[in-house]
């Protein structure tokens, strides 16, 4: 089932009793989530990611636009007539219920003509405990099971009804980083079974990035991008989304234009074809610099930090406006690391953003000075 | 599934919602006029002058001539300021010494080590489920036998224990972080300037809440002052209330009475209206009294 | 170092004093007050060691008429206090406007004067000769017969008595579960309703099992709470409880102790004593039915 969003807008009365403006959540959404895919909703906390979610699964009813599930106008039907699954941040399991009563519990609210007898109701628990892998748990309390343990059982609640989308709010924030990772490859797998459309919500770019097929950045309400994940992150509309996706972070520079060429500094960079003159921000990604004696860029070193395959150079440079500079290289390129060093830089990894609005300024480079 | 019609349910159960909350905002009025409307007929009452309450065969519900001499003959006719008078000094006296060895009992039983802390406190929670009526009769002899009836001592002094706030406070103490008293120990601080200049700032909410609850206690109380005072000199609102009811203002006075029942009840109207937040959390946290 | 040993016993000191002399010797001398046959105040002097206070007490019909008055109260002021308050907590919870006056006004009771605000129910419940009284007025507007609720039959006695008590205890009640309420997370409600669980079945799957260790609380205390009923009654019929027939144990125990039919500390002791074993009783009963239900619940 693809969902489609027009104009979708959600305001809230602002919580500061003197500010008269309403808080905006979400604005204009205008986008087509296709069917069977894995769509990760990305941003900060407090962008409003959640807010879509909940507009999605009809808990809240948005000021304006209208939401669609395939053809079908949902925007003002009650969450429990749209047919949607929704697995909560803290799982929201019911500590009194075992973990069969769990899951038994929405198929009891299915009214005639689709009421379930008795088997079918176990034999849907059935199938779905055997989905997640929890079969052996569902006689249990969910106070007696680990915090992977409640995250499947609470899926699998989500799934039982067999619902027509499947939501998922901050689905991993509660676990360990282990077990992190290995509920992340799960929920791509129960995904990719049931071929359910799924959203899912969190504020961990690399989560996002390493299971969905669809990534949709969000800053205060607002869609940033949307794309493949590897497209956004090798193409990335605004300095807000270069940042935000990467670990390391994208490297920061002020720097200018001036006659075709550009500078950090007074390093000469590159020459560029971009039609723009003046100051601009730039943005390089950790993985396009190099050391070298040619290089282009220089910085002071302060640190070589070795994470095993591959090697984090941390240097200083006065036009940096990110925290530090960082550039991921081969531990062969690391030797070469001395307290003056110079960085050839990869033009594929290089962005510029104008200064003032932070929009992407697209730009062909004419020099060879590419790595 | 596809053949129901999902708009038609969603509207019908819309259409309920809004019944159901209309009959929830009825009820709920309704019983808000139940417990407010004593307090509007007392404060009618009190300003219907003595003849106008006896020529009404059917009470009216409002006047527009309010009369304010039944406060006056309240005060006159029947020693209310003295009442009042002795209230405070009751409720003021017991308070402070209620919290001084409630506060101190507390930081023993929360920071410091003694043999047979456990022992002595599981005592003391014990005794916290021993109900007020089997004590209160040794305590009347006891009181009786010193001679103290009629005196604000034989008043106050079984009343200020309290183990319940004891309790509450040791729960707070606890709160404090240990770093805080090993850094004050390091310093050379005295326990009782840690308890006074710390500690107890620290819990200024919970020992409001205390006070205030304390307050409130005092200033009801009945039983223990009714079986202790005999004179009226030493009669606290309570006690003067109950005067009034037997026997006071000659023949039935209803509108005088409810100008002193207002005078009663006016003082921890105005506290709960300050205080209405902390009063209704320290009573949610176990304020069982009652 | 000898003087921090003893530092903690100098702060428990004043606590202790008091817990001694008001509460713990009471205690013990409560017990031998009732054992002590034919005590005589005045003198100090008894004639033996044995039942008969209790004897007494259970033969004396002021003291039987309390006892049936106290029970009927229990038995009708708990389980209508708590369902109303339980009721009125969940409207509560549903609404978002007026909620917070509505909660103030619903909490007035508490801060209030028992013995002043019944006063005003007494004038608004009794019938005298020249008036009815507005109770009554509103009676007979639905074609009603007058009926003097202070003076009158002792239904109507008990009727009012149960009303004031009800109106006096509701409060806590109210405070206590809208804040059980507010604290069950709400995201089991959205999930709930995400599901499409009817109302009536999230309050009895969700709700109450979630809120069910304070309902328990509530009852026991409210059990205990009216069973010294007391004041609530002076405050309604006057000190002369007896006379009215709406004395409570408590009430005959204090009417034992003081007054014109006072100087008995014996028999109050022993009233004393019994209501202590009733409400023991009845709380141990009450834990142990909750503790069954939570078991069952779980």
């Amino acid at each position: 089932m693809k969902i489609v969003l027009k104009g979708l807008t959600k305001l809230f009365k602002s919580r500061n009793k003197d500010a008269k403006e309403p808080v905006v959540a979400v604005k204009n959404f205008d986008f087509e989530i296709p069917d069977g895919k894995l769509i990760g909703l990305l941003g900060p906390s407090g962008c409003g990611k959640s807010t879509a979610l909940n507009l999605i699964s009809g808990l809240e009813t948005p000021t304006e636009g209208k939401i669609f599930f395939g053809d079908e106008d949902v925007t003002d039907l009650q969450p429990e007539f749209r047919g949607v699954g929704m697995v909560f941040q803290n799982y929201a399991l019911y500590p009194h219920l075992t973990v069969r009563q769990n899951i038994t519990f929405p198929l009891e609210n299915f009214k005639k003509p689709n009421k379930l007898t008795k088997e079918q109701k176990e034999e849907r628990v059935l199938n779905v405990a055997k989905l997640v892998e929890i079969e052996d748990l569902l006689e249990r309390k969910p106070s007696e099971m680990s915090g992977g343990q409640q995250q499947r059982v609470a899926i699998a609640r989500a799934l039982a009804k067999q619902p027509k989308v499947l939501l998922l709010d901050e689905p991993l924030s509660n676990l360990d980083a282990r077990l992190r990772l290995q509920t992340r490859e799960e929920i791509r797998r129960i995904q990719r079974e049931t071929g359910l459309t799924t959203v899912f919500v969190t504020h961990d770019q690399e989560e996002a990035m390493s299971i969905s097929d669809m990534i949709i950045v969000m800053k205060k309400g607002e869609v940033q991008q949307i794309g493949a994940p590897q497209d956004v992150y090798d193409d990335p509309t605004n300095l807000f989304v270069a940042t935000f996706l990467g670990t390391p972070p994208i490297n920061v520079f002020d720097g200018r234009i001036d006659g075709g060429a550009l500078y950090i500094g007074s390093d000469k960079i590159s020459d560029v074809d971009c039609g723009v003159q003046g100051k601009v921000t730039v943005g390089i990604r950790p993985e396009g610099l190099t050391i070298s004696d040619e290089g282009v860029l220089n910085c002071a070193l302060k640190s070589v930090e070795v994470m095993g395959r591959d090697t984090s150079v941390v240097a200083l440079n006065e036009n940096l406006t990110s925290q530090a500079l960082r550039a991921i290289v081969s531990s062969e390129n690391a030797r070469l690391a001395k307290p003056d060093l110079t960085f050839k830089v990869n033009a594929d990894k290089l962005f510029l953003f104008d200064a003032e609005s932070g929009l992407r300024i697209p730009f062909s480079a004419k020099d060879a000075c590419k790595g | 599934m596809d053949n129901i019609d999902f708009k038609k349910l969603s509207r019908g159960a819309r259409i309920r919602r809004g019944i159901s909350s209309g009959v929830i905002y009825f009820c709920l009025a309704v019983w808000a006029i139940i417990v407010v409307f004593p307090f509007y007929w007392m404060l009618l009452t009190s300003v219907k002058s003595l003849g106008a309450y006896y020529s009404e065969t059917v009470p009216q519900f409002f006047t527009l001539s309010p009369d304010f001499k039944n406060y006056v003959t309240a005060f006159t006719e029947v020693e209310l300021g003295r009442y009042f008078l002795n209230t405070i000094i009751f409720t003021l006296i017991t308070t402070a010494l209620m919290l001084f060895t409630a506060i101190l009992a507390a930081y023993a039983f929360s920071r410091l080590q003694f043999k047979g802390k456990n022992v002595v406190f599981t005592l003391f929670l014990s005794l916290m489920m021993i109900p007020s009526e089997l004590v209160v009769i040794t305590n009347y002899v006891t009181i009786t036998n010193l001679d103290l009836r009629d005196t604000f001592t034989g008043l106050i002094l079984p009343s200020v224990t309290s183990i319940f706030f004891i309790y509450l406070l040791k729960e707070n103490f606890e709160q404090i972080p240990d770093e805080l008293y090993k850094a004050a120990k390091i310093d050379g601080t005295s326990d009782l300037k840690f308890l006074f200049k710390v500690v107890v700032p620290i819990c200024k909410p919970t020992i409001v809440t205390v006070v205030i609850l304390k307050v409130i206690e005092c200033w009801n109380s009945y039983v223990w002052p009714r079986l202790i005072t005999y004179d009226p000199s030493h009669y606290i609102v309570s006690n003067g209330i109950q005067q009034i009811r037997e026997s006071g203002f000659g023949r039935e006075n209803v509108p005088a009475m409810m100008a002193a029942v207002v005078v009663v009840s006016v003082p921890l109207i105005i506290l709960f209206t300050i205080f209405r937040k902390k009063i209704m959390e320290g009573v949610s946290r176990g304020g069982t009294k009652r | 170092m000898k003087f921090d040993k003893i530092k903690a016993w100098l702060y428990l000191l004043p606590a202790l004093v008091f817990l001694a002399i008001f509460m713990v010797y009471p205690l013990i001398d409560v017990l031998i007050y009732s054992a002590e046959e034919n005590y005589n105040f005045a003198s100090q002097t008894f004639t033996g060691i044995g039942s008969e206070n209790f004897l007494f007490v259970l033969s004396d019909p002021y003291f039987l008429q309390a006892l049936k008055n106290t029970f009927i109260l229990v038995i009708i002021t708990v389980p209508l206090s708590t369902g109303l308050a339980l009721l009125i907590s969940l409207g509560l919870s549903s609404i978002k406007t007026l909620r917070h006056l509505f909660q103030t006004v619903y909490f007035l009771p508490y801060v209030t004067n028992t013995l002043a605000v019944g006063l005003v129910f007494m004038i608004l419940f009794k019938k005298t000769p020249y008036s009815d009284g507005l109770v009554n007025v509103l009676i007979k507007l639905f074609g009603g017969e007058a009926v003097d609720f202070i003076d009158g039959p002792y239904a109507a006695k008990m009727f009012v008595m149960c009303f004031y008590t009800v109106w006096v205890v509701l409060p806590f009640k109210i405070l206590v579960l809208t804040s059980a309420l507010a604290s069950v997370n709400t995201d089991y409600y959205r999930a709930a309703k995400v599901d499409g669980t009817p109302k009536w079945r999230i309050f009895t799957r969700i709700t109450l099992p979630m809120i069910s260790p304070m309902l328990f609380y509530l009852i026991i205390t409210g059990f205990i709470g009216a069973f010294k009923a007391y004041s609530d009654a002076v405050a309604l019929f006057g000190t002369n409880l007896n006379e009215a027939g709406m004395n409570t144990i408590v009430g005959y125990i204090y009417d034992m102790l003081y007054g014109d039919s006072g100087g008995y500390p014996s028999y109050a002791a022993a009233a004393a004593l019994i209501l202590f074993a009733i409400v023991l009783t009845i709380t141990v009963i009450n834990l142990i039915v909750s503790k069954k239900t939570a078991i069952n619940a779980k």
